[in-house]
């Protein structure tokens, strides 16, 4: 065994430890979160560049979609009511595609935190990837944990304030990136970039920019862990959906209690002795500011920096890893019972532990099993069903329709000769963005002749019309039906529209209303 | 309140008072919210200085940014006539035929003719301008005096027997009670529903005829295909202005309605009568 005196010992208390608690209104605590190193820190640099290269990168991604729609891969283009999404193309009446995928989000959150816990809050969430960025610059200009402590509590210098300087500068700098960002997903992002520059970009992107620089700069960079513990309302909803085998960041008493600050002396004396040290790293590289020994907390958003650090120190002093380590309640307790033995007395180390110091065989491993069960299957069932359903909808949906909205003031119109005239107002979504040639006939109107405003020619059963790429174009159609034909106060007929160049066709039951008296 | 009364779990003190049990901690606003608040009166106070706000005994202060709101709605009202204003211009200027011939000026004086329809029209000729008894459906194909657009500009302008305009169209018809015999008129009716294929009895309809080509043709015309130089409807057709049953048709040979229309000319002007009679002929029964 190393000796513990190469430990690195960190005073460090948790913003909300028990014999310490704050009043209901008080000053924030100041956290300075340590660096961590580790598997956990590695993974969470990888989902932080992830994410933020989605972020900043996807506006520039081109996609072609020839000469009549914009070439940008991801648009949201409010101004024409279009979303484009590479190959996708949503239109207005579309949206439910978007629905469908908030649902898939939702039941993915079911999902995800019922097996391994609140990973959203630990690695994807915005709030935790920009609170972890702008950590990086802190630390980069002021130094790590005790060097920033230092800066803090000393007098203002010129030194300190160059550095608070540089690093709120910093953090406005990547604030406005980010405002800047979400604006190019609304127009085209090499357009708009040199109109912002130039002053020449419309007020609304400038306000966007401002809002987004403000929120992000004093979310991620003042308020960071604040806005998950008050603001955010995500904690109290995952917390309802952990269950005893989802995976929580755990600190395992059962085997680090008692914990010792001063082990030899306290073999010596013959007192039980756990692994945990007391280093308080776990502590000291906390974002939220958390001392996970205290037990699941609503704070603690699992990001597993405490394990990262609490592995290093147990490495330094030859134990085992794992002291604190993502564990599910059912392994937690089952190992609680063994070290208790079964409740009659307390922690006793001598139960886990071999002679050797190492850990005993009768331990509870996590096994991946035991977060794959009937309810995370039922999750993965009904998001995948979802998927399957929206993405069937995506493949077989209609890129050519037709709308049709019957007039209803007057709903007929008696002609001199004694036929009937009906008036519609007939909608053609060409969804596609090239220029098409759509035949609009009638069926099931015996002797029905139709009549579109504006279009001599188009007289007669059939009409050939041009409608523009991506557009929809309006006509008023009239359908006039000999009295003789007449069979009723109101029949269906259909109205048929083609595509002979793509075979797609749409049709719309319309009703032709005649008066009671007829036939 | 004389004593304080401090929670023993909080350590805050009580407001003191109790509700059936129940007391309240005295615990401070926190600051962020009472400099909030500060803020908001110090913007009040600003705002009323800056804006119309305090009540005066005939009027009110007016700030000072001169701001008023009927100068915004009056700045806003002449811009909306100013963006028209070409094309107002270039409606008062043309003729009907040749605004109905330009496509884009022709769509603005549908847009404008079915607003001054909506205010000036529909008591009449109802808000789908279908009409009813008495009263023209302007959709169908069947014109008194012409479905032309000058026509209808015409009519529009000096009105149908409106006393007040001298060019107004002017026609009677007469009333036969006194000339014609109760027979007469049953036997003329029938011929005359006859025409559309609604008689009653042939042998009536027969009768009727020369009755018709004695009293009536001199106006309806030998046919009975009507004559729009004098507004006299085609009683060949299917449509009816005050019903086509023999006994409607009777009752307009006794005693017949001669409708009104105003002349609207001088009431709206020139150019809006242009554009309702543009929005008259898009409803699909122009000529």
């Amino acid at each position: 065994m190393v000796s513990q005196a190469d430990v690195e010992r960190l005073e460090a208390e948790p913003v909300n430890a028990a014999h310490n608690r704050q009043p209901l209104y008080a000053p924030r605590k100041k956290i300075f979160p340590k660096r961590a190193s580790g598997n956990f820190r590695r993974f969470k640099w990888l989902v932080m560049a992830i994410t933020l290269g989605i972020y900043y990168l996807t506006p520039w991604l081109r996609w072609d979609r020839g000469p009549f729609a914009p070439d940008q891969a991801v648009l949201i283009d409010l101004a024409h009511r279009r979303f484009y999404f590479f190959f996708i193309e949503i239109w207005p009446q579309e949206f439910f595609y978007v629905a469908g995928l908030l649902m898939m989000a939702g039941i993915g959150l079911f999902l995800v935190t019922s097996t391994v816990g609140r990973a959203w809050c630990g690695y994807t969430c915005p709030q935790t990837v920009w609170v972890d960025l702008f950590l990086v610059v802190e630390r980069w200009v002021e130094g790590d944990r005790n060097a920033r402590m230092k800066l803090d509590s000393g007098p203002w210098s010129l030194n300190k304030l160059a550095k608070r300087i540089s690093k709120h500068g910093i953090w406005l700098l990547i604030a406005i990136a980010t405002g800047g960002a979400w604006i190019f997903y609304f127009a085209d992002a090499p357009t708009l970039v040199g109109e912002v520059v130039t002053g020449a970009a419309a007020p609304v992107a400038y306000s966007t920019i401002a809002v987004l620089t403000a929120t992000t700069y004093v979310f991620g960079g003042l308020m960071r862990e604040q806005v998950c513990t008050y603001m955010c309302p995500w904690p109290r909803i995952q917390g309802a959906m952990l269950d005893e085998n989802s995976l929580t960041v755990t600190y395992n008493d059962w085997r680090g209690e008692p914990r010792s600050r001063h082990m030899k002396k306290a073999i010596a004396a013959g007192l039980p002795v756990g692994d945990c040290i007391d280093c308080n790293a776990c502590v000291a590289v906390c974002p939220m500011g958390i001392d996970i020994r205290d037990g699941q907390q609503l704070e603690c958003i699992t990001c597993a920096l405490c394990i990262d650090a609490c592995d290093a120190t147990m490495d330094k002093i030859g134990k085992e890893r794992g002291l604190i380590s993502y564990a599910t309640l059912s392994d937690y307790n089952a190992n609680m019972a063994l070290a208790t033995g079964g409740g009659a007395h307390a922690v006793d180390p001598k139960l886990v532990h071999t002679p050797e110091g190492k850990l005993s065989q009768k331990v509870a491993d996590f096994h991946i099993r035991k977060i794959f069960r009937l309810r995370t299957f039922i999750y993965l069932g009904t998001w995948t069903l979802v998927g399957v359903v929206l993405l069937y909808a995506l493949l077989t949906r209609d890129r050519l329709e037709v709308n049709v909205l019957h007039d209803r003031n007057p709903q007929f119109v008696t002609l001199s000769d004694g036929a009937i005239r009906n008036g519609y107002t007939v909608k053609l979504l060409n969804m596609v963005p090239e220029p098409r040639t759509i035949l609009v006939s009638i069926d099931g109107l015996p002797g029905a002749a139709m009549s579109i405003i504006g279009m001599e020619e188009a007289t007669g059963g059939q009409a050939a019309i041009s409608v523009e790429p991506d557009r929809l174009k309006t006509l008023k159609i009239f359908i006039r039906q000999p009295r003789e034909e007449v069979a009723g106060p109101a029949v269906n007929f259909r109205f048929v529209v083609e595509d002979r160049a793509s075979h797609e066709r749409d049709e719309y039951v319309a009703t032709f209303n005649a008066p009671e008296t007829s036939r | 309140m004389s004593d304080k009364h401090i929670d023993e779990f909080s350590g805050v003190a009580t407001t003191g008072h109790e509700w059936d049990g129940i007391k309240e901690l005295n615990n401070p606003l926190p600051r962020w919210w009472v400099w909030t608040f500060y803020g908001t009166i110090v913007w009040a106070l600003a705002y009323t200085i800056a804006y119309p706000a305090w009540p005066l005994i005939s009027s009110a202060t007016t700030g000072m940014l001169g701001y008023s709101s009927r100068v915004e709605v009056r700045k806003e009202l002449d811009a909306a006539e100013a963006a028209k204003s070409d094309y107002v211009a270039a409606v008062k200027a043309k003729s009907v035929t040749e605004i109905e011939a330009d496509e884009q000026l022709r769509a603005f004086a549908t847009a404008a003719g079915a607003a001054a329809f909506k205010v000036n029209c529909i008591q009449c000729h109802g808000s789908g301008a279908a009409g009813s008894a008495g009263y023209p459906n302007l959709n169908d194909d069947d014109w008194l005096w012409g479905g032309k657009l000058d026509d209808v500009y015409l009519t529009i302008t000096h009105g149908i027997r409106f006393a007040g305009d001298d060019e107004t169209r002017v026609s009677e018809m007469t009333s036969f009670t006194d000339i014609l015999t109760g027979d007469q008129i049953a036997e003329v009716s029938a011929y005359v529903a006859g025409l559309s294929g609604t008689a009653s009895s042939p042998d009536l309809a027969a009768k009727g005829a020369p009755v018709f080509a004695e009293n009536c043709a001199s106006c309806h015309g030998e046919d009975a295909k009507g004559n729009r130089e004098l507004g006299a409807p085609d009683l060949t057709d299917a449509i009816w202005l005050y019903g086509g049953s023999e006994a409607q048709i009777a009752q307009q040979v006794r005693s017949p309605r001669n409708g009104v229309m105003p002349a609207w000319g001088a009431r709206l002007g020139d150019t809006t009568v242009k554009e309702l009679a543009i929005f008259v002929n898009s409803l699909g029964g122009g000529e």
